[in-house]
């Protein structure tokens, strides 16, 4: 059976995917910004030793630690915090457009992108990957 | 050279990078990973973490002006990332036992291929007029918009176009980068959608795909603050304004000047990675 006429179009839901992805970059970038000037003032004179690969500490690795430490006010953690932002962004168009299927009443289109909304939270919970 | 030095470089490196990368149309990403280790001496594993941030950075403040022009089609770009999203996250778990040199030589082998992409001349071919079986059942078929008003297209050979869009995935999660040249292969060439609605499709699906591998590279602990913060607000201004250049530059030389950089920066890495300059 055909949808009788749905109030969400694909191209009106395209539009607020382009406002929400916008959106998310913007403000990512504003907490990133903000948070690389106390960054710089701390580290600004140390030595960069990048060519040496370690780990980052746990604080600035896992979603809990990251939000932990910003909460802290640590410079590191909210330029992470400002990243995680940046990585939910995609996240949250795709969880947006399992709504904008349903509203089409496209089943078929709410399964597959609840099956990439699963891999997407799975690949940032999963921890011992 | 301090941090504070560093990073105003890499922020100058970014933002040149991303304005080339946009206007060019090879992204911005492609570029960091050399950047960050041959011209600054940064692991491989740093590089490729901050040059993920920012291939989720370009793609989802590109798209926001892709979407007004109607181009991309959702269907394709939602089934093929389940494609493009397995492979990210499979790329980046291999990536962890991968030798760091190898890394280097596939780098420097997707860098010629994107190089040769970019310059390669482009015309649309006349698309399939027989409906497909499998693009009907996933309901794949589209239009978009022409000078002649909306223009119906067909999708065909689903299963390739799927396989390629896994490979993509696993380039990108191996190397950090958006895998644009492979997304674009498998739209234009196998699945015969018509030039620009591959294209912005691709576009849409990379912040996807990248944001499945950065998770994994987050947690990982690949993901410096201090270099991802100059790298994603360098390549962040410098895409945006080349987009906003990009409707009256004359980009054909610029193209193949950027390529041939490329190019070079692909032979670079390859030639690094056999001489065993990246190791563990």
């Amino acid at each position: 059976m055909k949808a009788p006429a749905p109030a969400m179009s694909d191209k009106r839901a395209e539009e607020i995917i382009g406002i929400l992805l916008r959106t998310g970059v913007t403000i990512a970038a504003i907490v990133v910004f903000a948070a690389g000037i106390p960054y710089l003032i701390q580290h600004g004179s140390a030595k960069p030793d990048y060519h040496i690969f370690q780990s980052e500490p746990n604080h600035l690795r896992h979603i809990s630690g990251i939000v932990k430490s910003s909460i802290a006010l640590d410079p590191a953690a909210i330029i992470q915090l400002g990243i995680l932002i940046l990585i939910a962004t995609p996240v949250a168009r795709v969880a947006f457009s399992v709504f904008a299927f349903a509203e089409e009443r496209d089943w078929m289109y709410v399964v597959v992108t609840l099956i990439v909304l699963a891999l997407l939270l799975f690949s940032l919970s999963a921890t011992n990957l | 050279m301090n941090i504070f030095e560093l990073s105003g470089l890499l922020f100058i490196g970014s933002l040149i990078a991303g304005f080339l990368g946009s206007l060019t149309g090879l992204g911005g990403g492609v570029v960091i990973v050399p950047l960050l280790t041959l011209g600054f001496g940064v692991d491989i594993r740093y590089a490729i973490g901050a040059s993920l941030i920012s291939v989720i950075a370009t793609s989802s403040g590109a798209a926001a002006a892709y979407v007004r022009e109607g181009f991309s089609n959702i269907r394709v770009g939602m089934f093929l990332e389940i494609a493009t999203t397995i492979g990210a996250i499979a790329g980046a778990v291999v990536a962890a036992y991968l030798k760091l040199s190898w890394i280097a030589i596939v780098f420097g082998l997707v860098l010629l291929y994107s190089a040769y992409e970019s310059v390669r001349s482009r015309t649309d071919l006349l698309g399939p007029t027989q409906p497909d079986r499998i693009a009907s059942l996933l309901r794949l078929d589209g239009s978009f918009p022409t000078s002649q008003g909306m223009q119906p297209y067909r999708v065909t050979n689903v299963p390739a176009g799927f396989s390629l869009m896994f490979t993509a995935g696993v380039l990108s999660g191996v190397l950090g980068i958006g895998s644009g040249a492979v997304k674009v292969l498998a739209m234009d060439r196998a699945m015969k959608l018509p030039f620009k609605v591959s294209t912005t499709t691709s576009n849409f699906m990379i912040g996807v795909t990248a944001a499945a591998s950065a998770g994994v590279y987050l947690n990982r602990g690949y993901i410096d603050p201090g270099l991802a913060m100059p790298v994603m607000l360098g390549v962040l201004g410098g895409s945006l304004t080349g987009a906003r250049f990009l409707a009256g530059a004359k980009v054909k030389v610029l193209r193949i000047v950027f390529s041939i950089v490329v190019a070079l920066l692909g032979l670079e890495m390859m030639y690094n990675g056999f001489v065993g300059k990246f190791v563990q």
